[in-house]
This record gives C-alpha cells, sequence and structure tokens, in this order.
C-alpha cells in the first residue's frame, strides 16, 4: 500500500463476491478517487454493504464467502497472500449503520485502538485531535473518563468516527452512518465528511437521497439482476446521478418510482 | 407506480400552466384587437385581467415551492418543478407586454392609427399561436414540437422588420408622424419580445425531457442583423 501515486484508492476488476454458492455482488468495475467522496445507493439487499466489507476484508469473517476478481488498494492488489487483512483493516477504518463503541471511557474509545495498533505519541494529544475532527470535542471534553455508553446515539456515532479517524486510515468506509442520527446530528457527520476528504478517502453507503446528492461527489448506483445478484448498473459525478442519469432505473430509484 | 399522488400533483401544476397560459394567450390577441379598434373600454379590461395572470402565477410558484419542499425532486421530477418556476414567469412577462400595448392605447387617448393595423394583429397571432403550441409541447414533454416552434419566429422577426420600415417611411415624410409613428412600434417591439420569450419555454421543455440544456436560436440579434443590411 505505499504506492501512493496511483490516482484511484480502490480501483476493482471484475469483482463478484459470494456467499456459499448464492453470488451476491457481480462483476463491479469500480474507480474510487482519492480524496473524494463516493456514495453507494441502491434499493435493500442490492449488495452494497457486501461490496463495502469487501474493501476492508470483514467478509473474511462470513464463514463461505469468497471474492473473485481483485481488488486494488493504491494499484496494489488486496487479496493477495501478501497482503496481511489486520494490516488492511488499520489503513481502511470502517462506520458502521448502528454505533458500537467499546464498553470503556470515551477517551479510551479512541486510546485503545491506537495503542493496539501501534501508535506511540502522545495519546492526549490524538484524542483531543480526534474528538476535535468528529466534532465531537466540545460536548465531551469534561467527562473524557465517562463511559462511552452515557453518549447520546449522534454523538456515540461521532465517537465511532473519531475512533476511526484515530488511527489515522487511508480510507474510511461508512455503511448508512447517519440512519439512526437526528436531522442536525446528520448534517453535523455531512459537514465532517467534507472536513474529512481533504485527508482521506471516504465511501458511503445511504439510503438517503438528499444525503448522497448533498454530501458526495460521485454515485454508484447498485441493482439486483434476475439472478439477484448486485451489480453496479451506473457510475457518474453525483451531479449528473440526480439531474440527469442516463439509466432508466437509476431515474427511476433516485425519484422513487423504484419497484 | 410508488409516487400517485406527486404524480398526481405534477398534473394539477400542468393544468395551471395551460390555464395561466391560456390568459396569457386571450390577453395578448386581447390588448392587439383593442388598439386595432381603438376601443379603450376593452383596453381597460385587459390592464384589469392582468392582476389574475399575477395571481395565477404566484399561486403556480406556491404550489412549485411546497412540492419541492415536501417531496424532494430529483432528476427528471427536480427539473421539471424547477423548469416550469421559470416558464410561468416567462408567461408572466408575455401577459405584462400585453398590458403594455393596452397601456399604449389608452395614452394614445385622442390620437387616431397612423395606419390601419394589418401586420401587427399578424404578429399577435402568430406569437400566441407559438404560444399555444409550445405549452402544448410542454404539457407533453414533445421534443420533436419544442424543437421546431423557435424557427417559426423568423416569420415574426420580418414581420417586426417590415413594420419597422413601414414606420420609418412614415416618419421621414412628416416629422410630425415621429409620435404615432412611435407609438406603433412600442406595439411591435412588445410583440417581438413575445416571440422570443415562447423559444425560452421551448428550450426548458427540451430540458425537462432530456436534461439538455441548449440555446436553441438567439433571436435577440436578428433585429440588428436585419437593420444592419
Ligand atoms: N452473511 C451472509 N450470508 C449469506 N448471505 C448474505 C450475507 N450477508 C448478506 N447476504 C445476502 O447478500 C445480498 C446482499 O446483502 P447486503 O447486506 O450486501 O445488501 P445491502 O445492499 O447492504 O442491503 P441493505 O440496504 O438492506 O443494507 C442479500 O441477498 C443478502 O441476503
Ligand atoms: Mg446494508
Amino acid at each position: 500500500m505505499e504506492n501512493n501515486n496511483n490516482h484511484y484508492s480502490i480501483e476493482t476488476k471484475d469483482l463478484s463476491i459470494h456467499y456459499g454458492r448464492f453470488t451476491a455482488v457481480r462483476n463491479v468495475n469500480l474507480k474510487v478517487e482519492k480524496q473524494k467522496i463516493t456514495a453507494i445507493i441502491g434499493p435493500s439487499g442490492c449488495g452494497k454493504s457486501t461490496l463495502l466489507r469487501a474493501f476492508n476484508r470483514m467478509n473474511d469473517f462470513v464463514s463461505g464467502s469468497s471474492v473473485t476478481g481483485e481488488i486494488f488498494l493504491h494499484g496494489r492488489n488486496l487479496y493477495s497472500k501478501h497482503v496481511d487483512p489486520v494490516e488492511v483493516r488499520r489503513k481502511i477504518g470502517m462506520v458502521f449503520q448502528k454505533p458500537n463503541p467499546f464498553p470503556k471511557s470515551i477517551y479510551e474509545n479512541i486510546a485503545w485502538g491506537a495503542r493496539i495498533n501501534g501508535f506511540k505519541g502522545k495519546v492526549d494529544e490524538l484524542v483531543e485531535n480526534s474528538l476535535r475532527s468528529a466534532a465531537l470535542w466540545d460536548e465531551v471534553k469534561d467527562k473524557l473518563q465517562e463511559s462511552a455508553y452515557a453518549l447520546s446515539g449522534g454523538q456515540q456515532q461521532r465517537l465511532c468516527i473519531a475512533r476511526a479517524i484515530a488511527v489515522q486510515p487511508e480510507i474510511i468506509l461508512m455503511d448508512e452512518p447517519a440512519s439512526a442520527l437526528d436531522p442536525i446530528s446528520t448534517l453535523r457527520v455531512e459537514e465532517l465528511l467534507q472536513e474529512l476528504k481533504k485527508n482521506y478517502t471516504i465511501l458511503i453507503v445511504t439510503h438517503n437521497m438528499q444525503q448522497a446528492a448533498r454530501a458526495s461527489d460521485f454515485t454508484a448506483m447498485m441493482m439486483i439482476d434476475d439472478q439477484r445478484a448486485g451489480g453496479v448498473i451506473e457510475f457518474d459525478d453525483t451531479k449528473k446521478i440526480f439531474t440527469r442519469p442516463t439509466d432508466k432505473r437509476t431515474e427511476d430509484y433516485v425519484t422513487g418510482r423504484f419497484g | 407506480m410508488t409516487r400517485k399522488t406527486f404524480e398526481n400533483e405534477i398534473q394539477q401544476v400542468k393544468d395551471d400552466v395551460l390555464l395561466l397560459g391560456s390568459l396569457v394567450e386571450h390577453a395578448i390577441i386581447g390588448s392587439v384587437e383593442a388598439l386595432k379598434k381603438r376601443d379603450l373600454k376593452a383596453a381597460e379590461k385587459i390592464i384589469a385581467e392582468d392582476v389574475a395572470i399575477n395571481k395565477k402565477r404566484f399561486e403556480i410558484e406556491n404550489q412549485l415551492m411546497i412540492l419541492i419542499a415536501t417531496q424532494q425532486p430529483m432528476a427528471h421530477d427536480l427539473r421539471l418543478l424547477a423548469s416550469t418556476m421559470e416558464i410561468i414567469s416567462e408567461l408572466e412577462r408575455m401577459g405584462d407586454y400585453a398590458k403594455g400595448i393596452a397601456n399604449i392605447n389608452i395614452r394614445m387617448g385622442e390620437d387616431t392609427l397612423l395606419k390601419p393595423l394589418i401586420d401587427i394583429p399578424r404578429m399577435a397571432q402568430k406569437g400566441a399561436d407559438m404560444l399555444h403550441r409550445a405549452l402544448t409541447a410542454f404539457v407533453n414533454e414533445d421534443v420533436e414540437l419544442a424543437n421546431s416552434i423557435p424557427a417559426e419566429d423568423d416569420e415574426v422577426d420580418a414581420l417586426y422588420n417590415q413594420i419597422y420600415r413601414e414606420l420609418m417611411v412614415f416618419i421621414i415624410e412628416d416629422p410630425k408622424n415621429i409620435e404615432r409613428a412611435n407609438w406603433l412600434l412600442w406595439v411591435s417591439h412588445n410583440l417581438e419580445r413575445v416571440a422570443d420569450r415562447v423559444t425560452n419555454i421551448c428550450e426548458r421543455t427540451i430540458f425537462i425531457a432530456t436534461g439538455e440544456m441548449r440555446e436553441i436560436k438567439d433571436s435577440d440579434d436578428e433585429f440588428w442583423h436585419a437593420q444592419k443590411k
């Protein structure tokens, strides 16, 4: 992953992802630009989470799952034998749909992950900077030793984002990060994404069309085929996808006329 | 279809635009008719009816705003609602041209027409006819029709040029004609602008249907080209 001259953070070639004999994602050829926000949209069950999880090898944990085709991270084959999945997960952070803080203090949620990932610097600084980046610092600076569970859902979600940032990944994957948040927290997270993209490449799965339209630079539209395998049917500038998409199915989906 | 209510509301907006369009058509034809007969009562009526045109336009604008806020339109829906906003403002301005003609009629007071009106009613008829078909193209999102109408603006421009030259001859013959020639020049200029705005409606219609924003015809220049020759 040291080859950083590549224009794309992630590139897939004929990527298919299987659960046992079922192909959940078929033949995806996607190029994710560096330091941009790419949204993945599409109806439920079309394989968005499956695709996202393949990018940091989280599917490795699912027994029976397998991958064919290739995924390149900064030009390097992600599924090659020489790649360490743990190292991959450090470089590619993930924020899940439901906030999942550790049952520890706010401070430890950030410090612990960083420490086990070999962080050797000043931990206090790291905690503060990560919380500031996630727009949470002001709300928690006086109660860093309290349990993360005492935070509201929206604060927990931002804590998880802070935790993901703390390990200084290159790419952040977000699976519906704002679906459980109130409108203000949602907008905060979106503002945060704009900040984060100065340093990170971001992939975000969302069911909220306005969010995809507002917050992303590129959009990939996914849809299942007649064998229920999901694929990317259209990929373009977000502006184009939401004002004049090429594929009729994208048009139907973004205008709410699907199904 | 998952958005039946929204579809119905869109249809309602389109019907309202047609209604607004027909008010404007009547105002254009009516204002010239009143001028031809020098019927000041009819001219007053046109001016009074412009209030109804403006009111209708605001009604539609409000309805569009509610739809944008509540339905969060995307893609085709977004193009339709945003462009309709533009189209109703074009229609309101066309209504203003008709009102302008009615005002000229009133300001002419006791003056008689410099000449019997022949080409001016033709211009009005042509403009109103183009408008009618442009709105048919709009409600049906008929790209072919929308594409074909702007070329007819040439006929309107030709009539305008002809009227202009005719009036110049009157002025050269006798400078006392200047004021009365000027009234008619204003009237024909207003009608020329009507046709230009029809072109804008056609462009918006093509944008709604295809997502392509392009200028079909830059008719503003043509009058000046014609004068140079
Ligand atoms: N662990 C698994 N084992 C077997 N099949 C799975 C597994 N996870 C997902 N699938 C199947 O793969 C397909 C894609 O699922 P995935 O969760 O990727 O969809 P999604 O697009 O994220 O949907 P949603 O929008 O509802 O989150 C579905 O048919 C799903 O049933
Ligand atoms: Mg999912």
